[in-house]
């Protein structure tokens, strides 16, 4: 064994997760791909079969004592959600996932249904950064390609961190709408100074929305303090369901926007031509919602807020500083993003010379370790880093300095497999 | 010994065979393989009806690059309608090693891209 450059670190849950008591061919889990989707605690899991098994009805049209107890649990869930990272209630929407919660803005903020206020008109631009995911690329894409207007990229630098006068300088144009912009970079890890960001955009009056499906989970994140207009992020990479994404927004902002999806629920009343809209949030959510997700996110909550988001924080922190020095062991491994654990959430990507990302995957799954390979969808940003896919490890709540020592081992194994 | 990284399957990988550009070429195609953005294109000259040359271009991994370089020995010389009745069976055992669920478009992104730019049918072998 090497030195333990860092301090050993640990939260001490494993036990908490009950993925991590399974046995691949005799081997434990090494789980390092929260960054993909995070494992689940047995009282979120609890908490969604116990909703299912005795509080299950629909939400929002029954009169009885049943469909009172479901009401409850998913407003109940929708409060705890929302004061998780500062928000309000009524501007806390429930999606599918972020893409969801991003194409809901591009739509109902970007192209609006009321044809003589539209938000986007063409010599307009959208400006977004080279480190964005597909989910905050294509949107904008489209709404561009409709509308007539520019989409234009701030830039990402060799340390990969944005540039804030890169940005003064797009606002200064005069023509930026909007700027959308992710937290915690999914592949370079960069933490984005999401305040500063906003606050030049409002000023320049501009609109934001902030992706912050990596970020929510790994750290404190108060969307007020931040100032978006518009901030969205997953439940199931926040030790919740799949199926739940979360969008909060400004309330003027909500308000003044025309629905996205429509149909039951978001309507306040119908008749055989139009209809009239239903208040907030209720507006943004068409149909049956995800019910018994919501109630497993708002156990996936508590139990963060349980464990403390600092110190979740200085867990992954440490964890990830690590991670580097321990990397730095194989040879011909580089890793993209900032070099410093401060500048960065909890994962690594890094491509080893001879050895395609692919391959890596592979050979780290030999030593029982779970990480991705691939683009990431994150396809325009591997074009600025002149590779076609990294492999990426990334931390949650539950990793200890063992998981990061059986990847290396695996790393330096699969070397010799390929005759390296 | 590795099941998967054998040491032919590593060769091929290291050393690939018909790799580069073919000028001029009569037939050429460039696929992608979604799940890690890996690219692998083709240029092939024909004469009477055969392939006369071929040479593959593109980065991708050991499993992707392997499965080209082996192919290209079997594909070099081929009738164009031969070609085309290639399946997924062929490429596999030519490849001689267990291919995963995950890893099978990598073992079959050449013949995607050799069938492509000879019968332009884009579709996954099957």
């Amino acid at each position: 064994m090497p030195p333990v450059v860092s301090p050993p670190t640990s939260l001490d849950v494993k036990a908490d997760f009950p993925i991590f008591g399974r046995r691949f061919g005799g081997r434990e889990l090494i789980y390092l791909d929260s960054g993909a989707t995070s494992q689940k605690p047995a009282v979120v899991i609890d908490a969604l079969a116990e909703h299912l098994r005795a509080h299950n009805a629909n939400v929002h049209r029954g009169v009885y004592a049943l469909a009172q107890e479901a009401d409850a649990a998913y407003d109940g869930a929708r409060r705890r959600v929302a004061a998780f990272v500062g928000a309000s209630p009524r501007t806390t929407v429930f999606t599918k996932n972020v893409t969801e919660a991003i194409n809901l803005v591009a739509y109902a903020w970007g192209r609006g249904s009321v044809p003589e206020r539209p938000n986007i008109v063409p010599g307009d631009a959208v400006l977004i950064t080279q480190l964005e995911h597909h989910a905050n690329i294509v949107p904008w894409q489209m709404l561009c390609r409709e509308r007539g207007a520019e989409l234009r990229y701030l830039e990402v630098d060799e340390r990969g961190e944005l540039s804030l006068e890169q940005l003064d300088a797009e606002l200064a144009r005069g023509d930026v709408r909007l700027v959308a912009f992710a937290h915690v970079s999914n592949v370079l890890g960069t933490i984005v100074p999401v305040a500063e960001m906003c606050a030049r955009i409002r000023a320049a009056g501009a609109v934001s929305l902030v992706d912050g499906a990596q970020a929510v989970p790994h750290m404190p994140v108060d969307v007020g303090a931040i100032g978006a207009d518009f901030y969205a992020w997953t439940g199931h990479k926040a030790l919740g369901p799949t199926g739940i994404g979360v969008l909060h927004g400004r309330a003027e902002a909500m308000e003044a926007m025309e629905p996205f999806l429509t149909g039951g629920d978001m309507i306040s009343s119908v008749d055989f031509q139009t209809a009239t809209w239903n208040e907030l949030p209720y507006k943004f959510e068409a149909g049956t919602p995800p019910i018994a997700e919501a109630v497993g996110l708002g156990a996936a909550v508590d139990y963060l807020s349980g464990l403390g988001m600092e110190r979740v924080r200085a867990h992954e922190r440490a964890l990830t500083a690590y991670m580097l020095e321990r990397l730095a062991e194989v040879p011909g491994l580089r890793v993209v993003g900032p070099p410093e654990a401060e500048r960065r959430g909890g994962l690594a990507s890094f491509t080893i010379e001879g050895i395609h990302p692919h391959d890596v995957a592979e050979l780290a799954d030999r030593g029982g370790v779970c990480i991705r390979a691939g683009h990431h969808c994150a396809q325009p940003l591997m074009r600025c880093l002149g590779v076609g896919a990294t492999a990426r490890a990334s931390v949650g709540v539950y990793n200890e300095p063992s998981d990061v020592d059986a990847l290396v081992e695996a790393l330096l194994a699969g070397r010799e497999v390929f005759g390296l | 010994m590795d099941d998967l990284y054998r040491d032919y399957i590593l060769e091929h990988y290291k050393r690939p065979h018909n790799f580069g550009e073919l000028d001029p070429h009569d037939l050429e195609a460039l696929e992608h393989n979604p799940l890690c953005g890996d690219e692998l294109g083709v240029h092939i000259r024909v004469a009477g009806g055969r392939i006369e040359d071929l040479r593959f271009h593109g980065h991708g991994c050991a499993i992707s690059q392997a499965s080209a370089s082996i192919a290209s020995q079997e594909l070099i010389g081929m009738e164009l309608e031969e070609v085309g009745e290639l399946d997924a069976d062929w490429m596999i055992e030519l490849l001689g090693i267990p291919v995963s669920a995950t890893r099978r478009k990598c073992a079959l992104l050449n013949l995607k891209v050799v069938r492509g730019a000879v019968t332009g049918d884009r579709a996954w072998p099957e």
